[in-house]
């Protein structure tokens, strides 16, 4: 185990926060703004993955695809607020869940019928190939880009957040929801920018992971948990917790599973030490999870004081 | 006729209805129905589990695939080691179902009662989510953990016995299962009628008003989560050995989802909602399943007709809306 090779894994964790935190920036907001819990959030990921591949494949160009799966997963996530979101916010939780898992369903199967059981593939741009020099450690040109991207949208949406009027109308949701309404903000239009705008950014998730692994059916809703877990450890409505539970996450998982398994490795056999390495490994998050709750059940940023 | 007797003759219909059919099917010799009637029935026990927790007590567990899956290797490992004759932590493996019954529920219980712990320190969405992430938890440890075949699942090469019966047998196997279901729904009434079941509702309805009642919402709570947790793992013991198989794909999370939309689609803490609801999935995936394969569009679509404007599911659209703390 070198220097170099743990380096690479941070990195890794980092850039898989950060994707993390593009998905669980816009379900910590739609949880904050209009108390909604949307488990259809995974398939606008798939969504957005899908429109890529398929713009990136037909016309050869990455970015176009890229702009396709944002503008697509936005279309779709404002249409599905329109139709549906709509009439569960004076809904319990339980509804909620159902009306939008009833949506994972729905959207799973539609994109299967449309683009087909398989999977498609997605090239990483010709610009972001190959890998640059770190010093010590050769990484990835694209995941590095990814890292860049990733921090370049969280700052984009801190300052759409703390110094747009948008932003101040989000705010102002987040804390008083009749208020505002009451002070003659169209609450309703405010409602389906907020969830375009999660929908939007978890299809550019899609979309920049899409091109390093394979864009297939049901490839939402793993890391629509993960950012479950980010959010509950972050504190549910908070942009900040978001981020902080997205890197946390991000860097326990991948470390985790570098690791343990070299960790087991050094008293048992090596395929022993492999299996049980990598089992425990893929609970660390969870037990992170109930750490946190153990300590702060509220997340490490309540959003509401 | 009110909506109370309405309710029960519901009830006896659906009850002789899960019966009838298979009993038919046993005399004309077709053993698909039999074992499709069995697997409503323990989808239903697993149901009535969650209907503790999510009926009576308004606990929203999106994690209870993870019991069934317990019980499932439960019924699994004890079988692979009586097959193969070695030991499990200096127990020797069994085939017979009585003691693993007994030791899924037990399992099952004490995880419950871990994760119970946990997550009834939050509420709310909080809830949804920690049940959600623990049970895949608990998926992603059956994926990653070698031993008993990983992703690969682990197969119940002969069905394990019960005293009298030859389960192999598709009706003994069904006849089983009913009883079985029977039982649960006992348990469930009588838990409903009891006083822990009204301390457990009204929990539900008013936290603060059970608490000034001298109720202490954390324990009910947890106990029925448990009890919730108990029974659904003993359904899962006995979906494995129906299917002779058992996978991490019993705890997937969309197992957990079909297990509430099945509550949802009878009617959320109605005595036969899990029965109703059961028949109801398994009939609209064996009916439009061999239409088209993209049958889960169509589920997608009526569950979310279900939730938006039919509220009170199936029997709560043939009984009427009754009771509304009931």
């Amino acid at each position: 185990m070198t220097l170099a090779l743990v380096l690479e894994q941070l990195l890794n964790g980092v850039q898989f926060g950060l994707m993390l935190f593009l998905m669980s920036a816009g379900l910590t907001l739609v949880f904050g703004v209009m108390g909604l819990i949307n488990l259809a959030h995974g398939s606008l990921y798939m969504i957005g993955a899908f429109l890529c591949a398929a713009v990136a494949g037909a016309s050869g160009n990455f970015w176009l695809g890229l702009m396709a799966g944002i503008a697509a997963a936005a279309a779709a996530g404002a249409l599905i607020e329109m139709v549906v979101i709509r009439r569960l916010y004076a809904r319990d939780h339980l509804d909620q869940v159902l009306a939008t898992f009833a949506l994972i369903l729905i959207l799973s199967e539609g994109v299967r019928m449309v683009f087909g059981p398989f999977p498609l593939y997605l090239n990483v741009p010709s610009a972001l190939r190959g890998t640059v020099s770190l010093g010590i450690v050769d990484y990835s040109l694209y995941r590095l880009a990814l890292i860049g991207f990733g921090l370049a949208v969280a700052l984009g949406l801190w300052a759409l957040i703390s110094k747009t009027r948008l932003g101040i109308r989000i705010r102002a949701g987040e804390s008083d929801r009749e208020m505002i309404a009451a002070l003659g903000v169209n609450i309703r239009a405010l409602y389906t920018i907020v969830f375009a705008l999660g929908a939007g950014l978890a299809g550019l998730a899609g979309a920049l992971v899409g091109a390093i692994q394979s864009v297939q059916v049901g490839m939402g809703e793993p890391v629509l948990i993960l950012a479950f877990v980010v959010i509950v450890i972050g504190g549910i409505g908070s942009i900040r917790g978001a981020m902080v539970g997205a890197l946390l996450v991000g860097v326990i998982d991948t470390m985790g599973r570098f690791l343990l398994p070299r960790f087991f490795a050094t008293f048992m056999d090596t395929s022993q030490a492999m299996g049980v390495g990598a089992a425990l490994a893929s609970m660390l998050i969870y037990l992170l999870m109930a750490l946190v709750l153990i300590f702060r059940p509220k997340g490490l940023f309540p959003a509401h004081g | 006729m009110d909506s109370t007797r309405k309710e029960w003759l519901l009830n006896a219909l659906i009850a002789g209805a899960l019966f009838a059919v298979p009993l038919w099917a046993w005399l004309a010799n077709e053993p698909f129905i039999i074992t499709l009637a069995t697997r409503i029935a323990i989808l239903a026990i697993a149901a009535v589990g969650l209907n503790i927790a999510l009926g009576l007590g308004g606990m929203v567990s999106f994690g209870h695939a993870l019991y069934l899956g317990l019980g499932g290797y439960v019924a699994g490992i004890a079988a692979h080691h009586a097959f193969h004759g070695t030991e499990v932590l200096g127990l020797p493996g069994t085939n017979q179902m009585l003691p693993i019954w007994a030791l899924a529920m037990v399992l099952s219980g004490l995880v419950a009662g871990v994760v119970g712990a946990l997550s009834l320190r939050t509420s709310g969405i909080f809830f949804i989510m920690i049940t959600l992430a623990f049970a895949q938890m608990g998926f992603f440890f059956a994926l990653s953990w070698p031993a008993y075949g990983g992703e690969d699942g682990l197969p119940i090469f002969v069905r394990n016995q019960f005293p009298g019966l030859n389960t192999a047998r598709p009706w003994d196997m069904f006849l089983l299962a009913y009883a079985v279901l029977m039982l649960c729904l006992l348990a469930f009434a009588g838990l409903r009628a009891a006083r822990f079941g009204a301390a457990l509702m009204a929990i539900r309805q008013n936290p603060d008003r059970a608490a000034a009642l001298g109720i202490s919402p954390f324990g009910i709570k947890l106990v029925g989560f448990v009890l919730s947790g108990m029974i659904t793992g003993l359904a899962g013991a006995m979906m494995a050995d129906l299917t002779r198989f058992v996978s991490p794909a019993m705890m997937a999370w969309t197992v957990s989802g079909e297990l509430i939309v099945i509550i949802i689609l009878g009617g959320v803490g109605r005595l036969f909602g899990p029965v109703a609801g059961a028949a109801i999935l398994v009939g609209f995936e064996v009916f439009f399943g061999g239409l088209t394969e993209h049958w889960k569009l169509w589920l997608g679509l009526v569950l979310l007709g279900v939730v938006l404007f039919a509220r009170g599911g199936l029997i709560g659209l043939l009984a009427g809306r009754v009771r509304h703390g009931g």
